[in-house]
């Protein structure tokens, strides 16, 4: 077959590459074009596009910078982006924790054989995962908390966990003495080596003799009674700042403030419903078959879940829950509905109405999350890759 | 072979011993199986008769609802305040152009009415011509929704989109949404799985830009830099900034439904189709995509389910969807106070639609299952 | 036929599923070292039949003693029990997080309290007999489903067990396969196991069988020695049924 010319639009290379060309010249024209008109519209605003306004000082306040240190008429416009990640960071890790826990709970309620039990969790799945987030966060916020929660004077007590209109005071660690509780910190690291020490010979002595120790008991109390002997031995470098009630207010303590807390426990909630979901799909991947042979060995019911069920379980689990923890990270934007001060409510709203400056900021929250993305991505085919090498 | 044998005599059935059969069996093996159980079962009985009843007497036995202002409610303190949602149920449905023009109300009901006589049957599994059905409500429906509900023809008054509002928006914003992002999403879904690297990679770029990023930030993106992207003199409404912005987002999560449904098929259909000479585009209309689609209907409905959810997010760009109306209706001078009332009708109305659909859409999973098992 | 120094001893058994009537006045003793093949039509309880013996399935009237023990809701006395009565499945149940090895060294550690080395060693040393030479540590997505149905064979022997209970081992498997399984369960025979073996393979059960059990509907039609069973049956449902499988 000669290639001349007349049939060269049939060659299927030949026209992908004509296609893929052509794709490339419009996409990147496209850009160009929206980069350009954008660049002159906003330069006709007055805002040259240029990353200048990183150090000029923000003129307005955020109240909630418990990582860096926020000064109003000193603290630049960089300096917020990053309280505001870090404020990102700081409800998403809360958040993280607590629907965990509670999505396992109810998760495996829902796989319980109690009837009861499992009509219980099926509705809290059902009612929580169905009903918008932001309608969630509004309505603990403003609906409940705002309108229920008693004034400082009556906070709800747990402990010393103190729960008012204003939000959540908690008990906050204060190092007395720096170098001694350098010390002491030492000593715990020493303790929970040794007990890994421990752990590795217990080990060794059970493949060898088939002698078992309650290796985790022991090594907890090890842990936890060194720890606190040393503790007082070096006359407690480390005191716990308790909040106590003022004339008007709590004094000392740290201080979850009512729209963090608002928006922590609706993502809880909410996020905690998905993971309830993946944990009930993943025990009923484990079959029939692999709990009858189970039994049929003779494994207990605790050995049956701790050596079968769980490990099985967990590799359906875990993946879709990394994906929720990453949708957590990106909902917790909502908390602008609240007031509370994360990304998006600092820079990609109040930064950006302040400088005008819609290129740079909208881009820099957009990397910000696709940088979180990308991370969750990462950890979830490292993941898939080890169980892919131990498995098949 | 002996010739005489024996006739095979049958033990007649017994019924099982009356313990091990019947609710009593049930309660038994359901609720007190075992020491942990029972107390789990206690506990659950404890806290449901600790909070069931009370809730009961506030939302049904003590709730208000007749009346036409809040002095009803005042009075009554021990219940709900259900006649808030009543006097307000046309701005929560359909917005402010509707309630101040009371006489078009039957505009939108006529829209949500058409709508329903369409998507019934589409749920129903033994209508016949469902594509046509199909075709109709994403094709015909949005322009019968935009004369009706929008005016301006026929002469049906006019009326301006910015100020539709309430459950009317809420079911726009979403409408658009999944019907816009539909053919978008299938597009990325086969440019994905294309052969030709660069439409590849500028598939997953794209897929994955839309996916990795809050859709309030892509709606403040919408609002803040679309008019930017334009010369100035082209001007977009701040619905129509929404609705591009939740298109282009919902586009992505489409896509990598469909392309959950075209990685299922296998690549015999496709070796197949080759070989009774079809071009790709041939194999893939009517070979590939059908299949592809059917499979992925579950994933698609539940991606819907989350927009219609995220819907509300327009609230904080300012729109006056069904959650925002009814946050401001709760702080109107007239309703103050009655938040709860106000956030537990939305969250009713969002929940029925979104409940509805996740019921549909592990039907069609289950239904598939036994499929492909029976296959 | 039927010992006195049986190990099993099933009397007046009745199982129900909901209200279905699925195993009928079950009478069956099974002497030490004896070999018995249950066969008959699907749905006739065999399957259910064997799995009351190590309660994986709850009768509702009758009793089971297995080696003097008799079955009861006591979870101590079913570990007991199940660690002495070994069971192979048709869809072999391997564990596919653990390695064949782990597979087999799993109940030895922990129902048994043996040290790892020790049931490593005799894991080992059952894997050689059932021929899986150099797999032990391959996963048992990696095997074929003969070599996986022998892992199971190990698995179960690894326990040690005085009784093996065999539930269609072979229906699972490519007729090449079927050969090497029932190998292994023909050597297991000859070294004195006493085995319950659910199969149609009737090769198989002329070759090991002391005595063959023909069940339908729920109840034992007829028992015999293979000889008898197959030459001269009782019973106008056991020569319709041989006629069937004999066929072909
Ligand atoms: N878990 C169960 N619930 C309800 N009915 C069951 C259950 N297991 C078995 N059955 C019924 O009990 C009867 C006996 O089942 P069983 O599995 O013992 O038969 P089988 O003889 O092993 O058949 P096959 O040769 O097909 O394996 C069947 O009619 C079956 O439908
Ligand atoms: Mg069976």
């Amino acid at each position: 077959m000669s290639k001349s010319p007349l049939t060269l639009h049939r060659n299927p290379k030949f026209r992908a590459a004509i296609v893929q060309a052509a794709l490339v010249f419009l996409v990147f024209y496209a850009f160009y074009s929206l980069y350009q008109t954008t660049v002159f519209n906003l330069e006709e605003r007055g805002i040259r596009t240029s990353p200048s306004f990183f150090d000029q000082v923000a003129p307005f306040k955020v109240g909630f910078s418990p990582f860096l240190d926020f000064e109003l008429g000193t603290t630049t416009y960089i300096k917020v982006f990053y309280i505001g990640v870090l404020n990102t960071l700081l409800v998403a890790v809360l958040g993280i924790i607590a629907a965990t826990f509670l999505g396992f709970f109810i998760g495996i309620l829902r796989s319980s054989n109690n009837w009861l039990a499992k009509k219980v969790a099926l509705i809290y799945v059902e009612i929580f995962r169905n009903m918008p987030l932001l309608l969630q966060i509004m309505f603990w916020n403003f609906a409940i908390f705002l309108a229920f929660l008693p004034p400082p004077k009556q906070s709800l007590e747990f402990g010393s966990f103190f729960l008012n209109g204003r939000g959540l005071h908690t008990p906050v660690p204060i190092v007395e003495h720096s170098l001694l509780f350098k010390v002491w910190l030492g000593v715990v690291i020493l303790s929970i080596l040794l007990s890994f020490i421990f752990r590795r010979w217990a080990k060794i002595r059970f493949n060898n003799t088939g002698k078992s120790l309650p290796v985790l008991s022991i090594s907890f109390s090890f842990i936890i009674i060194i720890s606190i002997s040393a503790f007082y031995i070096l006359g407690q470098p480390l005191t716990v700042d308790i909040p106590v009630l003022g004339k008007f207010n709590f004094k000392g303590g740290g201080q979850l403030p009512l729209p963090l807390f608002s928006l922590w426990f609706a993502l809880t909630i909410y996020t905690s419903a998905f993971i309830a979901e993946n944990v009930r799909a993943g025990i009923s991947s484990v079959s029939k078959g692999q709990i009858e042979a189970a039994r049929s060995i003779g494994l207990t019911r605790s050995q049956m879940v701790k050596m079968i069920i769980i490990p099985q379980s967990m590799r359906v689990i875990i993946p879709p829950t990394i994906s929720q923890y990453l949708n957590l990270t990106k909902n917790s934007s909502l908390a602008m509905a609240v007031g509370y001060e994360e990304v998006v409510a600092v820079w990609a709203n109040i930064s950006l109405n302040q400088t005008g400056q819609a290129l740079i900021i909208i881009a820099m929250t957009i990397i910000f999350f696709e940088f979180c993305s990308l991370f969750t991505s990462f950890i979830l085919n490292m993941y898939n890759k080890r169980i892919q090498i131990t498995e098949r | 072979m002996s010739l005489n044998s024996n006739k095979f005599e049958r033990i007649p059935d017994r019924l099982p011993p009356i313990n091990s059969i019947g609710w009593v069996a049930w309660v038994k093996q359901n609720l007190f199986g075992s020491v942990s159980n029972t107390l789990i079962t206690l506990l659950f009985f404890y806290l449901i008769f600790l909070y069931i009843p009370p809730f009961l007497d506030w939302a049904v036995f003590n709730a208000n609802i007749s009346g036409t202002d809040r002095s009803v409610c005042d009075d009554n303190k021990s219940g709900a305040c259900w006649t808030f949602v009543k006097v307000r149920i046309e701005q929560l449905l359909f917005g402010l152009y509707f309630t101040l023009n009371p006489d078009q109300t039957w505009r939108p009901i006529l829209a949500f009415i058409v709508f329903a006589c369409l998507l019934i049957p589409l749920v129903i599994e033994r209508t016949p011509h469902k594509k046509w059905l199909l075709l109709t409500l994403i094709i015909l429906y949005p322009v019968f929704f935009v004369s009706v509900v929008g005016g301006g023809v026929f002469g049906i008054p006019e009326s301006d989109a910015s100020q539709w509002g309430g459950l009317l928006l809420t079911f726009a914003l979403a409408f658009v949404g999944i019907v816009l992002a539909l053919p978008l999403g299938i597009l990325l879904a086969l440019g994905r799985r294309s052969k030709m690297p660069i439409v590849r990679s500028f598939s997953i770029i794209y897929i994955e830009f839309w996916r990795g990023t809050p859709l309030i930030t892509i709606l403040f993106m919408a609002s803040v830099m679309l008019p930017l992207f334009f010369p100035s003199g082209v001007e977009f409404d701040k619905v129509v900034r929404a609705m591009i912005g939740i298109t282009l987002f919902q586009s992505a999560y489409t896509a990598e439904a469909v392309r959950g449904g075209l990685q299922a098929i296998d690549k015999g259909q496709t070796e197949a189709s080759m070989a009774l000479g079809m071009g790709y585009w041939q194999q893939t209309i009517f070979i590939i995509l059908p299949q592809a689609l059917r499979i992925s209907i579950p994933s698609i409905v539940n991606t819907f389910i989350a927009l219609f959810k995220d819907t509300s997010l327009v609230s904080i760009i300012g729109l006056l969807d069904l959650l925002k109306i009814a946050q401001n209706s709760s702080r109107s001078l007239d309703w103050n106070g009655y938040d709860i009332e106000a956030y537990m009708f939305a969250g009713l109305v969002f929940w029925m639609f979104c409940f509805g659909m996740s019921m549909y859409s592990q039907k069609l999973e289950r239904k598939l299952d036994t499929d492909r098992n029976t296959e | 036929m039927i010992k006195d120094d049986s190990i099993i001893k099933i009397t007046k058994l009745n199982k129900w599923y909901g209200k279905f009537h699925a195993l009928k006045d079950i009478d069956l003793s099974v002497g030490t070292t004896e070999k018995i093949v249950i066969c008959g039509p699907s749905g006739s309880g065999k399957s259910t039949l064997i799995r009351c013996i190590n309660r994986l399935e709850v009768h509702q009237e009758g009793s089971i003693k297995v080696d003097g023990i008799e079955l009861s809701d006591d979870i101590k006395q079913i570990t007991e029990i199940r660690s002495d009565v070994g069971m192979v499945f048709q869809h072999f149940n391997l564990f596919p997080h653990l390695t064949v090895l782990e597979n087999c060294s799993l109940a030895p550690i922990w129902v048994r309290k043996k040290s790892k080395v020790e049931a490593e060693q005799m894991a080992m040393e059952l894997l050689e007999k059932v021929r899986i030479p150099d797999q032990v540590n391959k996963y048992p997505g990696q095997l074929s489903g003969g070599q996986q149905q022998r892992v199971a064979i190990a698995r179960a022997l690894c326990m040690q067990p005085r009784i093996m209970l065999f539930d269609e081992p072979t229906s699972a498997l490519d007729p090449e396969m079927i050969k090497e399984v029932l190998e292994t369960m023909i050597e297991l025979a000859d070294s004195g196991m006493t085995m319950i073996v659910v199969t149609h393979e009737m090769g198989f059960a002329n070759r090991v069988a002391d005595r063959i059990i023909f069940m339908d509907e729920g109840q034992i039609v007829e028992q015999n020695d293979p000889d008898s069973f197959f030459n001269k049956p009782q019973s106008d449902r056991t020569k319709l049924f041989l006629s069937q499988i004999l066929d072909h």
